[in-house]
């Protein structure tokens, strides 16, 4: 069963083990290790990467790309620090507006994909402008709004949380014990992305996502769903972004219409979809792996903090690193029998 | 649109963005025409001007297309052309050009043995050596701009007048020339055209598909750092993120020339074209005053719009 199991997923099970090796080794490291708060800091500073790496990992699953999410997930953390605050019931909505947002973004890319036949590449490009066009107009100077409130229980334990709005008779309660230590943050990010990806994956749709990845020619004769995978991959992608982009502007607060951080969100989301084992050119590999790659990329950047790393060093050694990860997965080039097995 | 359906496939794209160029000048020259009473935009002296500035990525993008054509992409182009300007005026004196252009043989050397070796995505390969060179020039320069001058080769190169023409105008043409010779008259460019329709089928008829894929990318690196060095040149010195602003441009204008950006069709004219096409836009929207906010929303919209006219692809029937 694990074996049949390590077999078919052996990117994601190096990913794990990998995080699990740096993290444990950080928190060894560090003087504060295994502690409530090193955790916190530490799962929030997670969420953006990880929930963009997430969205980044749903048009890859099918040999496409989305270089907008970035972008959108900028767009909605503008959105977000503008809408979220005043009473619950306006908090709401201006978070559902946000998330409305993102995905109706998503859901646009991948009509022009699907529809307007564009390549993917070029189209998300082109979007991802004009979402940064979009978030500039919204927010021309970075600033916002959020509520207080909010902004402590969702980035603090699950004891914060209650305590905050005196659920669970202000944490007290007997039950909730066992759990006041979890970050919220990390119970949001896995439980979106459980609850979310893990469904829609087990569905026609879903999986013709997969199919397209493997063998679009293949997937269309036995009678898939292409287009409908094709947006709502997409779609996803977008609706992941956005989670991104409001979780960013709760946790700090603000909204930012920072072209070059947008940018380097994309990139290191392509990143984070490598090193969680999905294969770049379609077809295997998952969302919650994405997740875990995105966790590996923040750890080794933790780590520069407890090591007194030289911060001039720090990009270098980060790109080393990305480019040790990706080159790790080429050995097989070397040992495979038929050269013809390369091309696609 | 009866006309256009005569042309052939691979002069639409050219006629229609060389038409959007013409929509482009003209709402510039109404715009100024109701606003100041002038066309400054019709005078030969200003187009030259801003040919001079679109220069620097026109060399990008001609180098870029040879990669964009066998199907790859070459992020790694903003960092070369940085790396490229701060090492050469680093180096200083009559080895800075030389030394430049060997930073951009290296990256793309590297870049080519890692995609076509190590079958590695481009994409992914490319963004990581980016990133390694970033990481470079923050620990060489200590993050801040470099004290180094331009040397006067660069300079001359970049700013000065040769028969009332900008000097840099002189070298696109030159790489111009050279890239266009290169995809159409020599074997190396009917490979890149061959792998970029099929590799496999490249590699059984006998082409060293490896030689081919690190030749493009060396081409790209070269020409990201011709155009470091002039645009080093330009501003008089290299500074911290100066490539930054081209890469997107380049793709954006490879594309919109034509170019499938899956690779295996594409012609040079129309990647020149592409290049006029950003350059006059960009500088239409600045005599407009347009906001960023704007200026990104109508570049992202234009894109989409030229796409969507004739950038569309195949469907996937087999």
């Amino acid at each position: 069963m694990i074996g049949r199991w390590l077999a078919g997923n052996r990117g994601f099970a190096v990913a794990i083990a990998l995080f699990a090796v740096l993290f444990v080794t950080y928190n060894l490291m560090h003087t504060r290790g295994f502690s409530t708060a090193v955790l916190v800091q530490n799962a929030n500073e997670s969420v953006a990467i990880g929930f963009v790496a997430m969205a980044q990992t749903v048009p890859v699953l099918m040999g496409g790309l989305d270089l907008s999410v970035g972008a959108v997930m900028t767009l909605s953390a503008c959105i977000a620090s503008v809408m979220v605050n005043g009473t619950m019931g306006e908090i709401v909505f201006g978070a559902f507006v946000t998330l409305l947002a993102g995905t109706s973004f998503g859901f646009m890319n991948g009509l022009l994909v699907v529809y307007g036949r564009i390549q993917a590449i070029i189209a998300t490009l082109a979007t991802g402008a004009i979402a940064i066009g979009l978030a500039l107009l919204i927010r021309p100077e970075p600033g916002g709004d959020v509520d207080g409130d909010l902004g402590w229980a969702l980035t603090n334990t699950v004891w914060d949380f209650a305590d905050t709005y005196g659920l669970a008779q202000g944490g007290e309660a007997a039950w909730l014990q066992p759990f006041i230590n979890i970050p919220v943050p990390l119970i949001l990010q896995f439980g979106i992305a459980c609850l979310v990806w893990l469904p829609i994956k087990r569905t026609v749709t879903g999986m013709t996502i997969y199919a397209i990845g493997s063998a679009e020619g293949a997937a269309f004769v036995s009678g898939l769903p292409i287009n409908r995978a094709k947006i709502l991959a997409y779609t996803l992608s977008g609706f992941f972004a956005s989670c991104g982009g409001l979780y960013l502007a709760i946790q700090t607060s603000s909204g930012n219409a920072d072209m070059v951080q947008a940018g380097a969100y994309t990139l290191n989301s392509i990143a984070a979809v490598v090193l969680g084992g999905t294969a770049l050119l379609g077809g295997s590999g998952g969302v919650i792996a994405s997740l875990v790659g995105a966790l590996i990329l923040r750890v080794i950047s933790f780590y520069f903090r407890i090591l007194d790393i030289d911060p001039l060093l720090q990009p270098l050694i980060e790109g080393l690193v990305l480019l040790a990860a990706v080159s790790f997965g080429a050995g097989r080039t070397f040992s495979i029998r038929n050269r013809l097995e390369l091309f696609r | 649109m009866s006309r256009l359906g005569t042309l052939s496939a691979a002069d639409r794209p050219l006629v229609i963005a060389f038409g959007f160029i013409l929509v482009i000048l003209a709402v510039g020259t109404v715009y100024t025409l109701s606003t100041t009473g002038t066309m400054p935009l019709l005078t030969p002296k200003y187009l030259l001007l801003q040919l001079q500035t679109g220069s620097f990525l026109g060399i990008c993008a001609a180098g870029l297309m040879a990669v964009i054509l066998i199907g790859h992409i070459d992020l790694s182009i903003p960092w070369t052309l940085t790396a490229a300007a701060m090492i050469g005026t680093a180096v200083g004196g009559p080895g800075a050009v030389p030394a430049a252009l060997a930073v951009g043989l290296c990256v793309g050397l590297i870049n080519g043995l890692g995609v076509a070796v190590l079958r590695i995505p481009s994409m992914i390969f490319t963004l990581g050596l980016d990133t390694v060179l970033r990481g470079l020039m923050v620990a060489q320069t200590g993050g801040y701009a470099p004290q180094d001058a331009a040397t006067p080769l660069m300079l001359t190169l970049a700013k000065s007048s040769i028969l009332g023409f900008p000097a840099a105008l002189f070298v696109w043409a030159a790489v111009s020339v050279a890239v266009a010779f290169l995809l159409s008259r020599t074997t190396f460019g009917r490979a890149l055209y061959a792998i970029g329709t099929r590799e496999r089928a490249a590699y059984l008829s006998g082409m060293r598909t490896t030689r081919v894929i690190i030749g493009a990318f060396v081409l790209s690196g070269l020409c990201a750092a011709l155009a470091g060095a002039l645009l080093a040149g330009y501003s008089a010195k290299a500074y911290q993120g100066m490539g930054n602003a081209f890469l997107l441009p380049a793709i954006a204008a490879v594309v919109l020339g034509g170019t499938n950006v899956l690779g295996g069709r594409g012609r040079y004219a129309g990647t020149l074209i592409g290049v006029v096409l950003i350059v006059l836009l960009n500088s239409v929207l600045s005599i407009m005053q347009m906001p960023e906010a704007l200026r990104q929303i109508i570049y992202g919209s234009v894109i989409i719009g030229m796409l969507l006219i004739y950038g569309r692809g195949d469907r996937v029937t087999s």
